[in-house]
C-alpha cells in the first residue's frame, strides 16, 4: 500500500455514524447567547468594584490581589505587585464620543454599554437561572440518553501519558491528525469540555450562589468551601475568564479543523 | 485542507462572528431600555427571592465572626455627613433631644430617646457587611432588636412592610429603605447604635441604623428618624420601597 501523499492532505474524513444528539445542539447555541451575556453583564458587576480580595471581607482599605487602577491620563492591570499598564483599553478608554472614561471595562465589552449597576445585575441574575436550569437539563439528558457515557468517557489507555503527550503535540503543530474527531473526541477535548460541563460551570454558579448575603445564612458551608465571600468573587472571575479562555480556543480549533462541516454538524446534527 | 474554499469560509465565519458581537452590543443596549423587557428580567429577582425564601429557614442566622476578624477599617459608604441643619444640630447636642419616632400601623405610637433604646436589651453581632458593588466588611453591632420595638408598639394585623425614613438625603432626595415582617422579626436584624464598642459615628450612621444582614447594604438604612408600619409600599416616596430601588431601578429584595 504505502500511500505517499503529502502530510498536510490526510485522506477524507470517513462518513460520520453519529452527529450530536438535539439536546447538545440545543444547550450549544442556547450557550451561544447565554454565556456572552453572562460575562458582559458580570463586567459590568465588576466595574462597580475593580478589586479583587482573598478571605471573607475585602474593601479600598485591604489589600487586594488583583486591582484596576485608573486616572484621566493612564491605567494599570494589578496583580500582584506586577503592573501592566491597560492605557487604552483596560481602567483608560475613549468612548463613542470621543470622551475618556475610567470604568475598568469599556463598553464595548459590558451590557449594558454605558456603567448601570442595576440593569447589570437584573442581566445577570436573569440568564443565571437560564444557564444554570440549561446545565441541569443538559447533565440529566446527557447522561441519561448515554451521551456523556459514549462521547467523553475517558477509556484506561486514554490516559497514558503517552498518548496525552501525542494528542498534546498534534494540537501544538495543528495537524489534527485525529480526523475521525467528528466522532470520536481526543483526549484534550474530552478534558476541556468535561471540565467546562463538570467543573468550570458548576464553579461559577457555586461561587455566585457563595457571594449572596441571603446564601450565607442557609449555606454557610457553600462560602466556607471557597475560603469566604471574597475569595468566592475572585474564583468567580478566575473561572469566567477560564470560560473565555475555553471559548477563544473553542473558536481557534473550529477555524483549523473544517470550520463549514463542523457548523453544519452542530446545527443539524449530522455533518452531510 | 483544500486552500481557496475553506479560506473564504473561514473569513466569512470570523466576520460572522464580529458581526455577531457588534448585533448582541446593539441589541442588549436597545433591549435595556424596552420596558416589558426590564419587566421580564426583573422575574429573576422574583425568582431570587422566592427561591431564597424557600431554601432559607426563617430564623437562619447570617454567619457570625470572631473578634479577629474584624476589618481594620470599615468603609463609610452612601451619606457620610449629612448636611441639614435640623442633623447638624442633633449632632451638636449629642442626639439629646433625638428620639426614634414608631407609628403607622401600630397599636401604639411611641417615640424612643436614645438613652432609652441603649436600656432595652441588646444583641452584638460581628457580622459581615457585603456591599452591592461587591466589596465586604466586618463589623461589630450593637443594638436593640427590632422585634422588641415591635412588640412594644403591637403592630396591626394589616402591617406587612415597615418603612425606615431617614434624616439623611442624597441628591435633594431622602432616604429611606423598607423590609417586610419576615426580615423585621429576624434575631439578627437590629437597630445598632455602637460600631465595634464605640458609639455609632455620624459616618456610619449615628445615632441609630438599621442591620438586616442577610441583605445588602444599601437596605441598611443610616440616620434612622422614624419607623413605619405599613401595608404596602407604593404611594411613598417613589414606591420601589428604597431610595435606591426609586432612584436607580436596584432590587427591593437584596439577598443576592
Amino acid at each position: 500500500m504505502a500511500m505517499n501523499g503529502p502530510v498536510s492532505e490526510p485522506p477524507a474524513d470517513p462518513a460520520p455514524t453519529t452527529g450530536h444528539p438535539r439536546l447538545t445542539r440545543l444547550w450549544h447555541w442556547a450557550n451561544v447567547i447565554i454565556l456572552p451575556v453572562m460575562l458582559m453583564s458580570g463586567l459590568t458587576i465588576f466595574n462597580a468594584h475593580p478589586r479583587l480580595y482573598w478571605g471573607h471581607a475585602g474593601n479600598l482599605n485591604d489589600y487586594a490581589w488583583f486591582a484596576v487602577g485608573s486616572s484621566p491620563t493612564q491605567s494599570y492591570v494589578r496583580i500582584g505587585e506586577t503592573r501592566i499598564p491597560s492605557t487604552g483599553w483596560i481602567g483608560n478608554w475613549t468612548d463613542d464620543r470621543g470622551r475618556i472614561q475610567t470604568w475598568a471595562f469599556p463598553s464595548w465589552a459590558t451590557i449594558p454599554s454605558r456603567y448601570d449597576l442595576a440593569a447589570g445585575r437584573r442581566w445577570h441574575f436573569f440568564f443565571a437561572w437560564l444557564m444554570a436550569g440549561g446545565l441541569a437539563a443538559y447533565m440529566i439528558g446527557s447522561l441519561a440518553n448515554g451521551h456523556i457515557r459514549r462521547r467523553l468517557h475517558l477509556s484506561r489507555t486514554e490516559w497514558y501519558p503517552r498518548s496525552i503527550w501525542r494528542d498534546m503535540r498534534d494540537h501544538l503543530s495543528l495537524s489534527m491528525r485525529h480526523r475521525a474527531e467528528l466522532q470520536h473526541y481526543n483526549i484534550l477535548q474530552k478534558f476541556a469540555y468535561i471540565g467546562v460541563i463538570f467543573l468550570a460551570l458548576p464553579v461559577m454558579i457555586a461561587t455566585g450562589l457563595a457571594m449572596a448575603p441571603g446564601m450565607d445564612a442557609s449555606a454557610p458551608w457553600l462560602v466556607d468551601l471557597f475560603g469566604g465571600r471574597q475569595s468566592a468573587r475572585s474564583v468567580h472571575f478566575i473561572t469566567a475568564f477560564s470560560l473565555l479562555a475555553f471559548f477563544l480556543i473553542h473558536m481557534a480549533m473550529l477555524l483549523v479543523s473544517r470550520p463549514l462541516a463542523r457548523l453544519r454538524t452542530m446545527v443539524r446534527g449530522r455533518p452531510a | 485542507m483544500t486552500g481557496r474554499r475553506s479560506l473564504l469560509s473561514r473569513r466569512a465565519l470570523i466576520g460572522g462572528i464580529g458581526a455577531g458581537t457588534g448585533l448582541l452590543l446593539s441589541g442588549c443596549d436597545r433591549l435595556n431600555e424596552s420596558d416589558s423587557w426590564r419587566r421580564t428580567l426583573r422575574l429573576a429577582e422574583q425568582g431570587n427571592e422566592a427561591a431564597q425564601r424557600a431554601l432559607t429557614a426563617r430564623m437562619a442566622l447570617a454567619r457570625e465572626f470572631d473578634p479577629h476578624h474584624i476589618s481594620r477599617k470599615f468603609p463609610e459608604n452612601g451619606t457620610r455627613r449629612p448636611q441639614e441643619a435640623g442633623y447638624q444640630a442633633m449632632v451638636q447636642n449629642g442626639f439629646a433631644d433625638w428620639s426614634l419616632k414608631v407609628d403607622g400601623l401600630v397599636e401604639k405610637r411611641l417615640a424612643l430617646p436614645l438613652g432609652q433604646l441603649r436600656q432595652m436589651p441588646s444583641r452584638n453581632q460581628i457580622t459581615r457587611h457585603d456591599c452591592v458593588e461587591g466589596w465586604s466588611a466586618i463589623g461589630k453591632w450593637t443594638g436593640v432588636p427590632l422585634s422588641h420595638i415591635l412588640d412594644l408598639a403591637g403592630l396591626m394585623p394589616k402591617a406587612r412592610y415597615l418603612v425606615f425614613h431617614c434624616a439623611d438625603r442624597l441628591g435633594g432626595v431622602p432616604y429611606y429603605e423598607s423590609i417586610d415582617l419576615i426580615d423585621a422579626r429576624h434575631p439578627q436584624t437590629i437597630l445598632a447604635w455602637a460600631l465595634n464598642d464605640q458609639m455609632l459615628p455620624v459616618g456610619h450612621g449615628a445615632p441609630l441604623r438599621l442591620r438586616v444582614e442577610r441583605q445588602l447594604g444599601y437596605k441598611h438604612a443610616k440616620y434612622v428618624m422614624r419607623i413605619e408600619a405599613v401595608e404596602r409600599l407604593t404611594g411613598i416616596y417613589g414606591g420601589r420601597g428604597g431610595y435606591w430601588e426609586d432612584v436607580a431601578d436596584y432590587e427591593w429584595y437584596a439577598g443576592i
